[in-house]
């Protein structure tokens, strides 16, 4: 038999499930985080109710939160009001007002119409009135057509897609240069570069808005979308950055195998880019969806031109007095960046990560 | 290094015939290196240095769109207008009043949401994170009329809750010239989104061992937040900084929507860069925009350069070794 040295007799202590206090403060952080997002989050909550209610119902005090419309009766061809009275015998009863008065007010009663006028002690304004549940879909029917939805998401998605095209291919070339290829003043460059960020477009603005206006591009898609094909700071640093991460030796090992630059940046190094050529995309849809300063000036004149940016508040203007018809639309407004966001956030985070915290 | 480069291994010293081939290298990687930045050239010089020297050369002038032809130098005229028009300092005042609000809470909330959202006590970060970022998604014209519903001062949630609560007279917010400036800063919260995430990444990557080190040391949370974490931090406080000042300068598409560049209510809202562009767009006076585009880039300038070179006093970069 084969001597076997006794173990020392070892045990882990018992693993901890459940600590009370821990427990607690974690619950308390929680909470406290989720009143906060909630409160973050309310003007959403606010914009769908409002957007399904109807104005009636924001101009009558004493409507509830959610949808709803008041009662109404149908008497004699005119639609009257259906308010909550209270009757001598205590209990309350729905009546329909004929004749408002200050002291005494007559109502009929819409459940035995022949059965006379009811007349009532007292003001008809301090009553209240039942209300039903009422959601206002066709709010979104009317908002569609007022802000001419389809033709305004096919401007902002078509001039969104030619600006991602545009600035996905030069700002990976543009990237690939500072990335990978040594050249005198590539440091000076690359600072100019970053400094265009601190530039106010004011100084830059009108002698390009000029040169726009004398080669005829003012009034067309032109000068919000050709510009991003000469890349972008934001972009540009952000896939260079990337490029730094990923180590040279496959480029050179097909760079010995006979492959030119471009074929190393198609063949080798994009396909090991697509989460940052993502967030690039989705970083410049989610910025011309926002874009509202270069289309209003480029387009002012071009409603049929427009994108989403520029039409929500020439609509909110027209319809100004109706607020859940703004609110619909606004919804319509927000709603393809959101769902995107929330298709692709892993894309997103990754990209305002590298740009944001690699200085 | 590319792999052009690297096409003739295992030399080192290099003979004469060796010399003028890397040279030739060098020479062919700096071509393919301004090929391929060629597209960033050209947008710099048709779209920033071209625009930018011709807006100077028109702030010597009297431009105007109307008569192109009679245009001449004046010299520092429009200068001396440009120091002479009380809207001017007007609205200088109206950005510095939002800026004074606006700057502590752009960086101030966010900060304070990512340390809650990095803490170890917090259950689901991972939705919070999106719940807090996604607004920011969320295209400003369409937030300005969600949250613009909220602070109406009769119909809005907020003067509800606040006569609700029992303040007697809650604030007008959208239209009383001094509640205005809190009314746009709430309205811009959802925009707190990106400045919070950039803080978030940077907080995941302090080291624990440090936060370790100063357990042991005896210190509070109080005394971690300002000795351990905002130090390791500053390098991205100073970069959300930079980027919030010169955003703020800029500040005008919101007060443009909200009241269709009125100013309203009382010139309460005539931010610098929405004198700037009425001045451009609506009265065309094209000589006098360009003197204050001028102003405009002197101020940022300035403010950039001192921010910068006080950061060497406060700011600390981990990766320095890059």
């Amino acid at each position: 038999m084969a001597v076997t040295t006794a173990k020392p007799i070892t045990r882990k202590p018992p693993r901890i499930r459940f600590k009370p206090d821990i427990f607690l403060r974690k619950m308390a952080l929680t909470l406290f985080t989720l009143l906060i997002a909630f409160l973050f989050l309310l003007p959403f909550f606010n914009m769908v109710l409002t957007s399904l209610s109807t104005t009636a119902q924001m101009m009558e005090p004493g409507a509830p939160l959610y949808p709803a419309l008041p009662a109404t009766f149908e008497y004699d061809g005119k639609e009257l009001d259906v308010y909550e009275v209270s009757m001598p015998d205590g209990s309350m009863r729905d009546l329909a007002i004929v004749k408002k008065g200050r002291q005494e007010t007559t109502f009929i009663d819409p459940q035995d119409v022949d059965g006379g006028e009811i007349v009532w002690e007292g003001a008809w304004r301090t009553l209240e009135r039942p209300w039903s549940v009422s959601p206002a879909w066709s709010n979104y029917a009317e908002a569609w057509d007022g802000i001419d939805f389809p033709i305004v998401f096919r401007n902002t998605l078509l001039i969104a897609l030619i600006g991602v095209i545009g600035t996905v291919v030069s700002s990976t070339l543009v990237a690939y240069g500072f990335a990978r290829f040594r050249f005198p003043g590539r440091n000076l460059f690359f600072t100019i570069l970053l400094a265009t960020v601190f530039l106010p477009f004011a100084v830059t603005i009108v002698p390009t808005y000029a040169f726009f206006a004398a080669i005829g591009w003012v009034g067309s898609w032109l000068p919000l979308t050709i510009p991003h094909f000469f890349s972008n700071a934001y972009n540009v640093f952000l896939l260079r950055q990337y490029f730094m991460t990923i180590p040279v030796d496959l480029d050179e090992a097909a760079g010995i195998d006979g492959a030119g630059p471009i074929r190393i940046l198609w063949s080798i190094l994009l396909p090991q880019c697509k989460p940052v050529l993502l967030a690039v995309a989705l970083f410049h849809l989610v910025f011309a969806w926002n874009d509202y300063f270069g289309p209003l000036i480029y387009l002012s004149a071009k409603f049929e031109l427009q994108p989403i940016a520029v039409a929500l508040p020439r609509f909110n203007n027209l319809y100004g007095s109706n607020p859940p018809l703004i609110q619909a639309a606004s919804l319509m407004a927000m709603i393809v960046p959101v769902i995107l966001f929330f298709l692709a956030q892993k894309a997103f985070i990754q990209g305002v990560v590298i740009t944001g915290v690699d200085k | 290094m590319t792999a052009l480069s690297q096409l003739t291994p295992g030399q080192s010293e290099p003979t004469p015939k060796k010399r003028s081939r890397a040279m030739r290298n060098a020479r062919r990687e700096a071509l393919w290196g301004y090929f391929f930045i060629l597209p960033f050239i050209l947008g710099l010089l048709i779209f920033t240095l071209l625009p930018t020297l011709a807006t100077l050369m028109m702030s010597f002038s009297d431009f105007n769109l109307s008569g192109i032809d009679e245009t001449s130098f004046v010299g520092l005229l429009n200068y001396k207008t440009l120091f002479a028009d009380s809207q001017i300092w007007h609205s200088l005042g109206v950005t510095l009043k939002y800026a004074l609000i606006a700057l502590p809470v752009g960086l101030i909330i966010p900060l304070l949401l990512a340390i809650v959202l990095n803490s170890s006590y917090l259950y689901g970060k991972s939705i919070f994170r999106t719940l807090f970022y996604f607004p920011y998604i969320v295209p400003f014209v369409a937030a300005i009329f969600v949250w613009a519903a909220l602070l109406n001062s009769e119909t809005g949630w907020i003067n509800d809750f606040l006569s609700w609560v029992g303040i007697a007279e809650p604030p007008r917010w959208l239209n009383d010239t001094t509640w205005i400036y809190p009314a746009l800063v709430i309205l811009g919260l959802w925009g707190i989104g990106n400045a919070m995430l950039i803080f978030l990444a940077s907080l995941q990557g302090v080291p624990t061992a440090l936060y370790d080190a100063a357990k042991i040391d005896g210190a509070g949370w109080w005394s971690t937040l300002f000795n351990v974490t905002l130090p390791l931090i500053s390098s991205v406080i100073f970069y959300n900084l930079t980027l919030a000042i010169v955003g703020l300068f800029q500040y005008f598409t919101v007060p443009l929507v909200l009241n269709q560049g009125t100013g309203a209510p009382g010139g309460a809202t005539m931010f610098y860069n929405l004198y700037l562009y009425k001045t451009f767009f609506t009265y065309n006076d094209m000589a006098y925009g360009a003197t204050q585009a001028w102003l405009l880039f002197a101020i940022i300038l300035t403010v950039t350069l001192v921010l910068f070179s006080t950061s060497k006093y406060w700011v600390y970069y981990a990766a320095e070794a890059r």
